[in-house]
């Protein structure tokens, strides 16, 4: 099974109707020991019970990134090889990473107001997170913009790859720049430095969000494919209507 | 060379010639920076502290509002599929209409900025900075908004789309133009940090610009 077999989408559709119910189940498994490690997380010496909120946060941020680069991927795969359904991903992710961003920018505004005594602070790292959520909203209306998705696919893979800039700044701006958002601890030279009592209950968060996008995605993709084919029977049934209409008419008949 | 040199010819004498070009821009400017001490009131201190991030608002909206006439005129009459077809490679055709682009409407804007600089009761060395920082800084605002137009002139209610879409992308820009702006007033922040940056966010745009408008032409007319 070579990723040109998964490009007929009779195919796809197939597969994954037998793949969906596995992702659901993992998914639901892997959240409930994710809750379950973060309930049983120690509390923070300084933050008290509000740092469990970083155990939603932090995947939610790390997720509105990877959902732009699985994006830009799909784009690649639009642009370049021309791949059937990967208008259909690029499509499908976008909302699904608009809310993760949003999700982020909401849990880290609640966890700010405790600890920053601010909901919000325009330093580098959340002003280019809330830009990086204008440009999700801005590719949702491109894609909504034009009327054929063929055509709006290539236009938005352009604007996916041209905003693909984004996502290093985001990672790099706290380093770069002096912000309130506090630097890595996770990804960074030199290791973690997050004790491993919250670390292993992150990475458990991280995968079980990183498969709910992955079943959100998959089923996402089914409806698109299955949305375009609606739309293509409702042309063909509009033009045969038409054809009727035009058949009865004198003015059609051939001279 | 010969053909880019009359695009670009062509290009500067339709903005500069027909319904009102470059002037429009420069018009939309000075209303904005005008209604500015209406809205904030005649605090002629306050307006001294604003003014920078006042007149980079109002060159980046301007230019916003003169990026939607970059490639609609040619497509309503047919000559961007000539130009989209033509031997002369299509990123160097973009670049060459965004230069004129530039130099119609985005110069006036620049040679606006001292006049403007009064009415917000800014000092020499303020406007000059200003100034300065605009002329490193427009360049990056057409370029990048080519890509938003490229993408909108196949949609034809597409303006507001052309707005959205461009305006996350010229923030960066806005930021570090206005830092500029005010590291050069007030003295002790440098001033060739944020500006080093501004030059580099235009030289970006110089290149990705082109590429990416022509991919969207390219993808958009067929």
């Amino acid at each position: 099974m070579t990723l040109i077999d998964l490009a007929n989408p009779t195919r796809f559709l197939s597969l994954t109707a037998r793949l969906l119910p596995y992702l659901v189940a993992g998914t639901l498994v892997l959240f409930a020991i994710g809750l379950y490690l973060s309930a049983m997380a120690p509390d923070d010496y300084q933050q008290g019970a509000t740092v469990k909120i970083m155990f939603i946060h932090v995947p939610n941020a790390w997720l509105s990134m990877f959902v732009w680069a699985v994006m830009s991927a799909s784009a690649l795969g639009t642009l370049v090889w021309r791949h059937p359904l990967a208008d259909v991903s690029a499509k499908a992710a976008a909302p699904i990473g608009a809310s993760f961003t949003f999700l982020a920018l909401v849990t880290g505004s609640l966890w700010g107001r405790p600890m920053w005594g601010t909901y919000w602070e325009w330093d580098a790292r959340l002003t280019s997170v809330l830009i990086l959520f204008l440009m999700y909203l801005g590719l949702m209306a491109l894609w909504r913009a034009v009327e054929d998705p063929a055509r709006a696919a290539r236009a938005a893979a352009v604007l996916t790859l041209v905003g693909a800039i984004n996502l290093p700044i985001i990672k790099f701006s706290v380093d770069w720049w002096n912000t309130l958002h506090q630097p890595a601890s996770v990804f960074r030279m030199g290791g973690s430095t997050l004790d491993r009592a919250f670390l292993i209950p992150l990475l458990v968060m991280a995968l079980a969000f990183t498969l709910l996008f992955i079943t959100l995605h998959v089923a996402a993709m089914r409806n698109e494919i299955l949305r375009r084919r609606v739309r293509s029977l409702q042309m063909m049934q509009a033009r045969a209507a038409s054809n009727d209409m035009s058949a009865a008419s004198p003015a059609s008949q051939p001279a | 060379m010969t053909a880019l040199a009359a695009l670009i010819r062509r290009d500067i004498r339709i903005a500069v010639r027909v319904g009102g070009g470059a002037l429009i821009g420069v018009l939309f400017f000075l209303t904005v920076v005008v209604l500015m001490p209406f809205a904030l009131g005649p605090d002629l201190p306050l307006l001294t502290r604003l003014g920078p991030a006042i007149l980079w608002l109002g060159a980046l909206l301007a230019s916003l509002l003169t990026l939607d006439r970059l490639f609609t005129a040619d497509h309503e009459d047919g000559s961007l599929d000539l130009i989209v077809m033509s031997q002369t490679p299509l990123e160097l055709a973009c670049a060459a209409k965004a230069l004129a682009h530039w130099l119609a409407a985005g110069l006036p804007l620049i040679v606006a900025t001292p006049v403007l600089g009064l009415l917000l009761n800014l000092d020499m060395v303020a406007t000059s900075a200003v100034a300065l920082t605009l002329l490193a800084g427009t360049p990056a605002l057409t370029f990048t908004g080519m890509i938003g137009a490229a993408l909108a002139v196949t949609m034809h209610r597409g303006g507001l789309l052309l707005a959205v879409l461009v305006l996350p992308l010229s923030i960066p820009v806005l930021i570090f133009g206005v830092a500029a702006s005010e590291a050069a007033i007030t003295g002790p922040v440098s001033f060739g940090a944020p500006f080093s940056i501004l030059c580099a966010l235009s030289l970006v745009s110089l290149v990705v610009g082109p590429f990416a408008a022509a991919a969207s032409l390219r993808q958009g007319l067929d």
